[in-house]
């Protein structure tokens, strides 16, 4: 239950484009089209689902205050966090080079729609942003798993969301100025409010 | 223009340290072609950190360090670094100069350090500094390119300032904590809550957005 809870706080409550301005950069930038923004939705919760356990994996056994102490008590003062970002940044690029070469084997057709994205994604924010915000709430394996798919998914929804939003805005006669950025601007602030609407539920 | 200069190295000692070529790497970047405004960079961290001046003054300082250095070491190496791994070797030395700021921050400026959280890691995925170090240190001297980090340092701080700014006015009546509405007379000021949630950031950079290319008649199609 309370994983579940997670999931959906994650998804709708703590969504990480609405109330944490994660990755907006792909946000903006890759959502003119429906089509390559589920392309780049699907590819980031393929991500966040592998790298928040496996950074946690990293975190619990090598990086924290005393983690290394299975490998004799000799280690066990040694405390590595001060290594956080250049070893999750690290894991990250590497899973990111592993699942594009997993599905480039395995499913061409996959790759096809998801291959461009994957090289963006390692230097989105939200993919960081997921892993940073795993180690400094102490979750359990089991929760940073779901955190991982849960905020991917919210970003899912929430570049699709915008993507049909502005796939519809080519039609509107927008004031010069704020054509483009200024009105998706305004837009992500409207559907921030819609999203904030979740706030205090919880099963 | 690195040509030119092989051609000719007396002309480059005789270039002035601020030449006008050299100070529209620091202009550029304020209005005509803004990092956060007209390139759509760096919009993460420019909206999360800005509820309140004092944390956003630290969060600008920190990414114009981090922007000038990993500017000056990657165009250092830009000779050295093999085109395949130039993307990892950046992002080592981006993560090391940002755990840099993140310890001396927790030892100096611990309540800063706790509000700004995750935001001063994830300066390393700020597509500002990536931005920067491909498309200009890369093929630039060390010292343009200090200047280029510097400009396009300040081109973002000045945005995310102005957000702060009136988020912080309007959101809770103050700027740096001081309590300028009721200075200037309005003592029942009513924060709106508005301004200090997510949407309110939103919002207020979307107008920004729009004032600036009212002025330089920017459009985007």
């Amino acid at each position: 239950m309370d994983l579940l809870n997670l999931g959906i706080k994650s998804i709708f409550i703590e969504n990480m484009v609405f109330s944490y301005f994660l990755g907006m950069c792909s946000f903006l930038a890759v959502s003119k089209k429906v089509s390559t923004a589920f392309g780049l939705g699907l590819a980031v919760v393929f991500v966040l689902g592998i790298t928040v356990p496996m950074n946690w994996l990293l975190n619990e056994y090598v990086l924290n205050e005393g983690a290394l102490s299975w490998l004799g008590s000799n280690f066990a003062e040694i405390d590595l966090s001060f290594l956080r970002f250049i070893m999750f940044i690290a894991i990250i690029a590497a899973m990111v080079q592993l699942v594009e070469m997993t599905i480039e084997k395995f499913s061409p057709s996959l790759y096809g729609s998801l291959g461009i994205f994957l090289p963006l994604i390692a230097v989105n924010c939200a993919i960081l942003g997921s892993s940073l915000f795993m180690a400094q709430r102490d979750y359990t394996i089991g929760e940073a798993t779901v955190f991982g798919f849960g905020s991917g998914t919210g970003f899912f929804l929430a570049i699709i969301a915008l993507a049909a939003i502005r796939e519809k805005l080519r039609y509107s006669n927008v004031p010069d100025g704020l054509k483009g950025l200024g009105i998706t601007m305004f837009i992500t602030g409207l559907m921030g409010i819609a999203f904030m609407s979740f706030m205090g539920i919880s099963i | 223009m690195s040509t030119e200069t092989i051609e000719a190295p007396v002309a480059k000692e005789s270039e002035a340290l601020l030449s006008k070529r050299r100070k529209k790497f620091i202009t550029d970047p304020l209005n005509d072609d803004n990092p956060v405004t007209v390139q759509v960079l760096g919009i993460c961290s420019a909206l999360a950190v800005t509820t309140q001046m004092k944390p956003t003054m630290v969060m600008a300082m920190s990414v114009i360090f981090v922007l000038i250095f990993s500017n000056l070491i990657i165009s250092l190496m830009r000779n050295a670094i093999p085109g395949r791994v130039r993307i990892i070797v950046q992002l080592a030395v981006v993560a090391t100069l940002v755990t840099l700021v993140n310890e001396v921050l927790k030892a100096y400026a611990f309540d800063i350090y706790k509000q700004l959280s995750v935001f001063i890691g994830l300066i390393i995925t700020n597509c500002i500094v990536m931005g920067r170090l491909e498309a200009f240190a890369l093929g630039n001297k060390p010292y343009d390119s200090v200047l280029d980090g510097l400009g396009s340092g300040l081109g973002y701080s000045w945005i995310i300032l102005a957000v702060a700014f009136f988020r912080e006015l309007w959101g809770s009546g103050k700027v740096f904590g001081y309590d300028l509405m009721g200075a200037i007379g309005f003592e029942n000021f009513s924060a709106n809550g508005l301004m200090v949630s997510p949407v309110g950031a939103f919002i207020v950079l979307g107008f920004i957005i729009w004032v600036q290319r009212a002025k330089t008649g920017y459009v985007e199609h």
